[in-house]
């Protein structure tokens, strides 16, 4: 089961007391933008096997959205962030480049 | 390679069995080939198979990473309907269950299809409502369905609890000419014809890149080099959005686990495909005994092909109240499968923004039932650039609105 840490309360909840969210840092297109940003916006994603970020709601808890960087491929866990973030704090991203070498954060969306 | 009769299973009894050749040959890979599949599931395989025979080209490889058939095709709940309510849909599944009722004889490969009928429970006034809805789109589109009594329903089959207490039985979706088939013989069968017309099908060949000349497709690279190609179908269900970022472009998919799972065999006691979308679990009996059931899908992306614990028991939860006489049986197996799924739970057939590429991807969580029809499609709009059959399934459907939405109509169980 996966196990992540509500960066609001600290609780670490099992995956039945969170709503899965889909993908993070998604660029958000409003009014006037061109059906290509909407269509990249609604639909287009990243989908990727390895690094993945992505949105996650304690909903049988806090009730707060946050973030959580994972790996899809491995289930690992690197951790977890508030959601008013755009990207991924520092230490995360220290903590995924030092075990996945070669690895880079790029803004996708 | 022969052909297989109840002449050559008497001819080969005399002689112990020494006679029976390999089904399909594994060539090293050439050089170059009109035509590259990656991706030898079922979807692939009939992908080639159609090429050969309804357009007959040849010079055809199938690229596959691990084994034939080792992916969904191996995995699924192995359940064939059509009645799907939008007609786009309906075409395509239509296609696909009427070519397995003569698929066997067509590729003298038994493929076991079984067309027992399958029921799509209503457990509420909402899908009593759907299900009506969608008896009478599937009316007007030829497909045979009905929507039937829950007295029917324990008629058809008597092991299930009709009155709840929880989600009672308020009637049911009734295909009867849907069924089962045995699934790996239809990608088994495939390559077997496949392999008899010349085409290469290449196992435990990795594509690592895909290589193109201004914006044209001119072969991909693999673990066993490169291998030129003049058209490139990409058919790898949960492993698309990672081999179209080969190519350079995204798509409108994420991949999840879906989890299946058979119960100890048992003697006969439904002879019925069930499907209850309201509380997310499907069973089947197989020939062997073993209760066949599938569940809902992850809600987060995964690649490992397992899935939660808890789906499982969410299933087997829901199951027990509508079967109650499954509660003594233990599970055998289970395992997972990663699922391709698109905004509206339809397919994507379509040319690529690369030119020369094609891709067959987003089957979802219900993709062995269409196998027939999606490689009739797909190798038709590969050979001539457009099929009536994958026009309404393009990648620019999601810029332009045009959805095929199933994601209402067929639940998550699919």
């Amino acid at each position: 089961m996966l196990i992540l840490t509500c960066p609001y309360c600290g609780v670490d909840c099992d995956e039945t007391e969170l709503g899965a969210g889909g993908e993070a840092h998604l660029k958000r297109h409003g009014p006037g933008s061109t059906d290509e940003e909407f269509e990249s916006y609604i639909f287009q994603r990243e989908n990727p096997r390895g690094v993945h970020f992505e949105r996650w709601r304690h909903a049988m808890g806090c009730g707060k959205w946050f973030h959580a960087a994972r790996d899809t491929a491995t289930l690992e866990v690197f951790g977890t962030y508030v959601a008013q973030a755009f990207e991924p704090p520092q230490e995360i991203k220290d903590k995924i480049t030092a075990k996945r070498p070669g690895w880079t954060w790029r803004d996708v969306a | 390679m022969g052909r297989y009769s109840v002449f050559a299973v008497a001819r080969e009894a005399f002689r112990n069995h020494t006679g029976w050749q390999r089904a399909w040959s594994s060539p090293e890979a050439k050089r170059r080939y009109d035509v590259i599949i990656i991706g030898a599931g079922g979807h692939g395989l009939a992908t080639a198979y159609y090429l050969g025979k309804n357009f007959g080209i040849t010079n055809v490889a199938v690229l596959e990473k691990g084994w034939l058939g080792g992916g969904n095709t191996g995995r699924n709940t192995t359940i064939i309907r059509s009645n799907y309510l939008q007609d786009p849909s309906a075409a395509i599944y239509e296609k696909a269950r009427s070519l397995y009722e003569t698929l066997s004889q067509d590729l003298n490969y038994n493929v076991m299809f079984s067309p027992r009928g399958v029921m799509m429970l209503a457990q509420t006034e909402h899908e009593v409502r759907g299900y009506k809805r969608t008896a009478h789109a599937n009316v007007l589109q030829g497909v045979t369905t009905e929507f039937i009594s829950p007295e029917r329903v324990k008629q058809l089959c008597p092991i299930i609890e009709i009155r709840g207490p929880r989600y009672p039985v308020l009637g049911a979706l009734w295909q009867a000419r849907g069924g089962t088939a045995r699934h790996d013989a239809v990608a088994w069968g495939y390559a077997r014809k496949c392999s008899e017309m010349g085409m290469d099908i290449i196992q435990k060949c990795e594509v690592t890149g895909i290589r193109s000349e201004g914006g044209k497709v001119v072969g991909v690279t693999t673990n066993r080099g490169d291998i030129d190609c003049d058209k490139l179908g990409v058919v790898v269900a949960g492993h698309s959005g990672h081999v179209a970022s080969m190519a350079g472009f995204r798509l409108p998919i994420e991949s999840v686990a879906l989890q299946a799972m058979v119960s100890e065999p048992i003697k006969p006691c439904m002879d019925v495909v069930v499907m209850a979308n309201t509380v997310h679990g499907y069973m089947s009996q197989s020939d062997k005994g073993e209760m066949v059931i599938g569940g809902g899908a992850d809600g987060y992306n995964n690649y490992t092909q397992r899935g939660s614990f808890h789906h499982i028991e969410e299933t087997v939860r829901a199951l027990v109240e509508t079967f109650p006489m499954i509660s003594r049986l233990k599970m055998l197996r289970q395992w997972g499968g990663i699922v391709d799924m698109t905004g509206d739970r339809s397919p994507i057939l379509s040319k690529a923004p690369v030119d020369g590429v094609f891709i067959n991807c987003g089957w979802g969580t219900g993709g062995f039932k269409a196998i027939p029809g999606s490689g009739w499609g797909f190798a038709e709009l590969m050979a001539k650039g457009e099929s009536p059959l994958t026009a309404g399934f393009g990648l620019e459907r999601f810029r332009e609105g045009r959805f095929v939405d199933e994601s209402v109509a067929a639940g998550v169980a699919h």
